[in-house]
């Protein structure tokens, strides 16, 4: 593709990204961060095609633990946010659970105070 | 390239904008990280899948060997360790595109193209100082070093001399590029200083500072991407790479913001000796009395209290805290207390963080009440139990005009009718500034480790 047709899919992308996330909660800055960051993993696609037509020891001793890092990038950042996240979507869960159990234990507070310690986890 | 990959590269690009949207949203979070997954594996499959492509075994065995490496470590890494592994894992990125650029100098004299080797020289440049920069972050956040900023003697002349020599020797490459090994040669020695600058470049940062070095980085590397894509003329790595280096460069401003923090402040501060982080060793007014008690005479005050507030910061992460003072919070409200955490923006180590980890130890959602809502809750508090936090409960931050941390927005905890501290000791926070709260005659102080300290007064609420 020509400069200009770079340049301007380079500009284009400068925008969206900008806008994607001009309007995110603090909360969620930590997963956005590691998510940004296993997107840019997919530099493992430049050291696929570089790798893949190396010549030579140096060249291919490069690409492939190009390969190897840019691979642990973007499996690793997925899966860690996926992590985090899992906890956001469980903490869904947990607060109808919490909510039912905290009327259960509202009732259950003036006859035997303390004994809704153990709140059944989700 | 074939229509067909080309097909294919844009599904990613669009996935990829889609999971960035979806992570700007508690709701569509996941979908979004595992949409975002989704396109990646697209795009390595095409490519390993393509006709011409050489080397496929050992590309292939090396994609394995990464995802051996990475997944286990992403898997078992703790909730509280979860920033220095995404620094660690934008590091070996950077590390990656640094590779790809040496690799594609290597041809270049072949390429009579000055624009691509600009792009390498950029690329080579900016990846390194990503690389080591993030393995410095990750040494901070890992207590491998100190989180004090370091200055290394003469670093205020140094640092700019060792970038100017790595720009230099990559604008020597780029003008030798077409030579024989000329080039080679001085772009070999402009990554090797820009290796350097990277760690230069992050040592004087403070511990408190580390995670918007860390996002600043990976906005780096989203460059450095973008940049590698222009060589290869690739249009998904140019999306990809500047969507991240623009939505990078906008969360490095909007977690700056959230600490009441400039950007150079942050990365030059301890030069000009205005850094929050800690410049100013342990001064601490150790003549001025405070108040400290023990969890028996706590628990007293916190089970017979009306309405309680909990303030995790960072001592309680390290602790590893939270599940404690959940227990203790359940607790408190089986006897009729009415408990709610107050999370500070930056709580934590990284904004949000706090958040992760007290969901980790299912806290209730509507338990927590953000900066904004808990601030007016605290004046009909009757005890605001700060544990591990300091610097975001400092009143300075709100009333000293002269202090580093003036402007920071603060959860008024000194509202609460009464304030009880859990501290390791009298250390001041990561901006090592004295707290006046700590000496107020409302507060109390209970040292020890959080854990420990949680502990105790669970077993002493209990034997109430």
């Amino acid at each position: 593709m020509n400069n200009v047709g770079l340049l301007t899919i380079f500009m284009l992308s400068i925008f969206v990204g900008f806008e994607v996330i001009s309007k995110v909660s603090a909360v969620l800055h930590t997963p956005l961060m590691s998510g940004a960051n296993a997107i840019h993993g997919i530099i493992l696609v430049g050291a696929i095609l570089i790798t893949g037509t190396s010549s030579g020891a140096v060249q291919l001793t490069l690409g492939l633990v190009a390969v190897v890092l840019a691979t642990a990038n973007m499996v690793g950042g997925f899966v860690v946010t996926d992590r985090m996240l899992e906890m956001f979507k469980g903490r869904g869960k947990a607060a109808k659970a919490a909510s039912k159990a905290s009327a259960a234990t509202a009732a259950a507070a003036s006859a035997a105070p303390g004994s809704a310690t153990d709140r059944p986890a989700s | 390239m074939s229509t067909a990959t080309q097909v294919a590269y844009l599904f990613t690009a669009l996935c990829f904008i889609l999971a960035l949207k979806g992570l700007s949203s508690p709701k569509h979070a996941r979908n979004g990280n595992l949409i975002g997954a989704l396109g990646a594996t697209v795009a390595v499959v095409v490519t390993v899948s393509q006709r011409h492509l050489g080397h496929r075994v050992p590309i292939i065995i090396a994609i394995v060997a990464g995802a051996i490496i990475a997944v286990p470590a992403a898997r078992m890494v703790k909730m509280t360790a979860i920033p220095q592994m995404v620094a660690m894992f934008n590091g070996v990125g950077g590390g990656a595109a640094m590779l790809v650029a040496l690799d594609e100098f290597l041809r270049l004299h072949r390429v009579d193209s000055s624009a691509a080797a600009i792009a390498v020289a950029f690329t080579a440049i900016v990846g390194s100082v990503s690389f080591t920069g993030s393995l410095i972050t990750f040494g901070k956040l890992q207590e491998l070093m100190t989180g004090r900023p370091i200055l290394v003697p003469g670093a205020r002349f140094v640092t700019p001399l060792v970038g100017l020599g790595a720009v230099g020797c990559g604008i020597a490459a780029v003008a030798t590029a077409s030579g024989k090994t000329g080039g080679v040669t001085f772009l070999v020695i402009c990554t090797v200083l820009a290796l350097g600058l990277g760690v230069l470049f992050v040592l004087p940062v403070g511990g408190a500072d580390v995670p918007v070095v860390i996002s600043l980085l990976n906005a780096f590397t989203g460059l450095t991407v973008a940049a590698s894509g222009y060589v290869l003329d690739n249009t998904l790595l140019i999306v990809a790479g500047t969507l991240v280096g623009a939505s990078g460069t906008m969360l490095t401003l909007l977690m700056a913001r959230a600490m009441g923090r400039s950007i150079t402040g942050v990365l030059f501060g301890a030069f000009s000796g205005s850094s929050t982080a800690g410049s100013t060793a342990e001064v601490v007014s150790s003549d001025r009395a405070v108040k400290s008690a023990g969890a028996d005479d706590i628990a007293i005050l916190l089970a017979y209290a009306r309405k309680v507030a909990i303030v995790p910061g960072y001592g309680l992460a390290v602790a590893q805290a939270q599940h404690t003072i959940r227990e203790l919070v359940d607790l408190l409200e089986s006897r009729g207390v009415e408990v709610f955490y107050a999370i500070h923006p930056v709580a934590g180590r990284m904004p949000g963080h706090m958040n992760v980890l007290l969901a980790e130890a299912n806290v209730p959602y509507e338990q927590l009440k953000e900066m904004d809502d808990a601030n007016p809750e605290f004046s009909s508090t009757d005890v605001a139990v700060v544990v591990g936090a300091n610097d975001v409960v400092n009143p300075a931050a709100r009333d000293s005009v002269g202090s580093p941390i003036y402007g920071m927005p603060i959860l008024n905890v000194d509202e609460a009718t009464n304030v009880v501290f859990m501290k390791r000791s009298m250390r001041p926070g990561f901006a090592g500034i004295d707290n006046a709260l700590l000496y107020h005659p409302k507060t109390t102080l209970f040292f020890g480790d959080a854990k420990d300290s949680l502990s105790k007064l669970v077993a002493a609420v209990k034997a109430i």
